[in-house]
């Protein structure tokens, strides 16, 4: 059995990247990817801890996670749309009226 | 074996989410991110956690990414990052920051290896995480939060259009947003006069949104 660890560093590993997604990408279509990145990392270290203490806990809440994330790709998308056409960029940078 | 099955994975996956932040297109992203996903569904099958392979591959590699992709197409935003980065400074800041955290997780994994873990064989664990006892646990002990889940994937979708009628109905396209409003403001009326025939006008105004 691999061990646990291994998992939680990939895990590490994933999130990290995702993070570095959402610092330096623009694109707000790959700052939502970056995100999505992210909770599967999480995702993958609650199934990991599940495995690791017999329990199925770990994995309804991968479930939720997911469902969630399915609910927050949808709204999200919609708002880049709406962003996109009333301001013809998806460039996170140009979308900046709120700024003091 | 497994061990061997494991790095190979774990590479694709890693490779992956790289590719994912380096390409330029943000089409060849989605992919990247596909094949990152579907690593990670080998993991979770790995895992002795064939339900949620199942609907990673489903919800995640199916509905999430034909999303994303849609989207991409529909916008025509492959390619938004070719102009001049304004805040050049910030990326160099993110890299140093991301590379601290990188450090900070390898360190705490390194420190936490000596401690005993609790050594569950792959037996037991199977035989706990079932579908059958998956659902089982969503129908009773969950049974709240999977209700609640059910209200917020209402509550998003009723949002989503919301959304998408406003904007075009603001978009400025086309010279009809005059008639929308009109249209949507008589929907208003009727819904709050006549609460029996709330549907017919609502329909008309979103078929007539939607035509355009």
């Amino acid at each position: 059995m691999v061990p646990t660890m291994y998992y939680v560093l990939l895990s590490a590993v994933l999130f990290t990247l995702g993070v570095l997604g959402v610092l330096i990408r623009r694109n707000a279509i790959v700052v939502f990817m970056s995100v999505e990145l992210m909770l599967n990392a999480a995702n993958l270290a609650f199934v990991a801890f599940a495995r690791e203490l017999a329990t199925i806990d770990g994995q309804v809440i991968v479930f939720f996670v997911i469902t969630v994330a399915a609910a927050e790709v949808a709204v999200g998308l919609a708002l880049l749309v709406a962003i996109f056409r009333t301001r013809n960029t998806a460039d996170i940078d140009e979308v900046s009226t709120l700024r003091g | 074996m497994e061990l061997v099955m494991f790095w190979i994975t774990a590479a694709v996956a890693v490779v992956g989410a790289v590719a994912m932040l380096v390409t330029r297109n943000a089409v060849h992203s989605a992919l990247f991110l596909l094949l990152n996903f579907l690593a990670i569904a080998v993991l979770f099958l790995m895992l002795l956690a064939p339900f949620l392979f199942a609907i990673q591959l489903t919800v995640y590699a199916g509905a999430i990414m034909v999303l994303f992709l849609f989207v991409v197409m529909l916008l025509g935003a492959e390619r938004v990052e070719d102009s001049t980065d304004k805040l050049a400074w910030q990326r160099w800041l993110a890299l140093g920051l991301v590379g601290v955290l990188l450090v900070q997780a390898v360190v705490v994994g390194f420190l936490s290896r000596g401690t005993p873990q609790a050594s569950a064989d792959v037996a037991a664990v199977a035989a706990v995480s079932t579908p059958t006892a998956i659902g089982e646990s969503l129908f009773t002990t969950y049974l709240l939060p999977f209700e609640i889940t059910g209200i917020l994937l209402l509550v998003a979708i009723v949002g989503v259009v919301v959304l998408q009628t406003r904007s075009q109905a603001h978009g400025g396209a086309f010279d009809v947003v005059t008639e929308d409003t009109i249209m949507s403001e008589r929907s208003a009326e009727t819904v709050v006069s006549v609460p029996d025939s709330q549907h017919a006008p609502e329909e008309e105004g979103t078929e007539a949104v939607s035509s355009r």
